[in-house]
């Protein structure tokens, strides 16, 4: 059974279409990076999950159940959609234990939540005061409060500092690595790159890619070998398809072994001699330049 | 739905707005209470009349009722400034379990601290006024009419912010259906405009409170109109809950 199962789902706002049609399986124990640009329908998306939103159209099953359906469904679903709507009045504690309660999770778990983000100096503070890092770790804080087994993080690392970034990065790791689902969205490929192993990419409410990082990559557009030499010029003329630029060689049609033979026969002198992958941001603007609402 | 009632037994007492809308109700009770005991106790010529008296400590009222009001309606419009509302409905999907939740959290709380605040206006003020034989009985009912008629407003509030979700706005709309709109019904001509203005919401409620009807309702009666007012709003509200998108 899929954590989350997301079946024709759409959503429209009077005329306008957020999501159309969507279909796709999230799967426990790896990151599931969830990827479009703003405006792409990624918020609406989470937020039908979670049972927010009332779909127009199609469904949506976490753990094999609507979310409304979910008995406590803090303990099953750990959400983290906007860490600064919060009540600014309460402190960091009663927070917590407002939440822990309305789904029986004793006390002395708000306690180990706020160990687990190292939150617990500020504990008694009035969460409004909060910088953006702290209400981000508050807000992983009460997604983590019924242990569960489904995590959701919508943009999680917006705003945040290197530091928050990296930290939050290690953690979603962490939790994947536990056997967790964990299902973040983001806009920016290079993040994903570094955190995801499987991707989801939407565009214009609709599905455009559903696949591993890996097959991603290769899928989307093609490696190039970049090759520099002081006799930049002869090689050119060597390899005959090579698009020459000032200080390298771009080629696309020959490999690193093939050019390197020819240039070796001919006794010229490599600087240097790279298979260059191509990168996922690359592959990603490939993908979405059809489903930019507004482009540039 | 105990989890769901400790719950919001929590949020309710870890804000200030609650520590300050209860104190404001309380000093207005007590205050303007004591204010107009005392001139009417130096206005009289004799002894104050039992029912003065008790009318004249309770007359913070008028002033309570709408710190009350806006109390129900910070309850639930809070959430909706805060975005808490996602975090809330994340937590407790059965939308109209959790409103139900605020309703008697918000009560009970109400009812406790309105109690005490009409207590101590009337101990207060009766003791300025000292009205020769007043009975326990009159003294108790009037303390339960006010007491009810104050958290019925608190309720209005919780309703009508639900329903509007806009703190400002459900505020605005407090002040209009409990404090302007009466007094305007009340210019209404014939006796079709007598009717309404008898039914009309805190005009109905607060019979209780005054211990007498007028020409259509009863005490009792007038209470159980103004609670069907508030229990429309608060339908309204819930429907609108379970409706809408958060």
């Amino acid at each position: 059974m899929s954590a989350i199962r997301a079946t024709n789902l759409s959503k429209r706002y009077g005329g306008t279409t957020a999501v159309a049609d969507l279909s796709f399986d999230v799967e426990p124990g790896q990151v599931t990076g969830f990827l479009g640009p703003n405006g792409a329908g990624k918020s609406t998306t989470m937020r039908m999950i979670l049972g927010l939103d009332r779909p127009s159209g199609g469904s949506v099953l976490v753990a094999g159940r609507p979310y409304a359906e979910l008995r406590h469904p803090l303990r099953k679903v750990g959400a983290l959609l906007d860490a600064k709507a919060v009540h600014g009045g309460r402190s960091a504690r009663n927070h917590l234990l407002a939440i822990a309660q309305s789904n029986g999770i004793p006390a002395s778990r708000v306690e180990e939540v706020l160990e687990i983000v190292g939150l617990r100096e500020v504990a008694k503070r009035r969460v409004g005061g909060f910088s953006l890092g702290m209400a981000q770790r508050l807000g992983i804080a009460a997604a983590l409060l019924g242990d569960p087994e489904i995590l959701l993080f919508d943009e999680p690392v917006n705003g945040l500092d290197p530091d928050g970034i990296l930290w939050i990065r290690t953690f979603m790791r962490k939790l994947a690595a536990e056997g967790r689902t964990v299902f973040v969205s983001s806009h920016l490929m290079s993040e994903m790159a570094q955190t995801a192993d499987h991707l989801i990419v939407i565009g214009k409410g609709r599905l455009i890619a559903d696949t591993s990082v890996q097959e991603f990559i290769g899928r989307s557009s093609q490696g190039y070998v970049r090759v520099r030499s002081p006799r930049l010029a002869e090689v050119a003329e060597l390899v005959k398809v090579g698009e020459l630029h000032p200080d390298h060689l771009r080629v696309t049609a020959m490999s690193t072994l093939e050019i390197g033979t020819l240039t070796a026969r001919a006794g010229i002198p490599l600087e240097e001699l790279t298979f260059v992958q191509p990168s996922l941001e690359a592959a990603y603007m490939e993908l979405t330049k059809d489903s930019l609402e507004f482009s540039a | 739905m105990i989890d769901i009632l400790r719950s919001e037994w929590t949020k309710i007492r870890s804000v200030r707005s609650t520590v300050w809308t209860l104190v404001i109700t309380f000093a207005l009770m007590v205050g303007l209470g004591a204010l107009l005991s005392g001139s009417v106790k130096s206005m009289a010529e004799g002894p104050v009349p039992a029912g003065q008296a008790i009318a004249s400590s309770l007359l913070g009222i008028m002033f309570a009722q709408l710190a009350m009001a806006t109390l129900g309606v910070l309850v639930i419009s809070s959430e909706y400034r805060t975005g808490g509302i996602r975090t809330s409905l994340m937590a407790v999907p059965r939308r109209i379990s959790l409103l139900t939740g605020k309703l008697v959290v918000f009560s009970a709380t109400s009812l406790v601290v309105c109690a005490l605040a009409c207590a101590v206006a009337m101990g207060v003020g009766l003791s300025i006024t000292q009205p020769p034989g007043l009975e326990a009985g009159e003294f108790l009912r009037a303390l339960v009419g006010a007491s009810l008629y104050l958290t019925a407003c608190g309720i209005f509030g919780l309703g009508l912010g639900t329903l509007i979700r806009h703190t400002p706005g459900a505020i605005v709309a407090a002040i209009a259906l409990m404090l302007v709109l009466p007094q305007l019904v009340n210019q209404l001509p014939g006796q079709w405009g007598r009717t309404v203005a008898d039914y009309f919401t805190t005009n109905a409620g607060m019979l209780l409170v005054a211990g007498e009807g007028n020409t259509s309702l009863g005490p009792w009666s007038g209470f159980g109109v103004y609670l069907a007012w508030i229990a429309a709003a608060t339908i309204a509200g819930a429907l609108l809950l379970h409706r809408r998108d958060a």
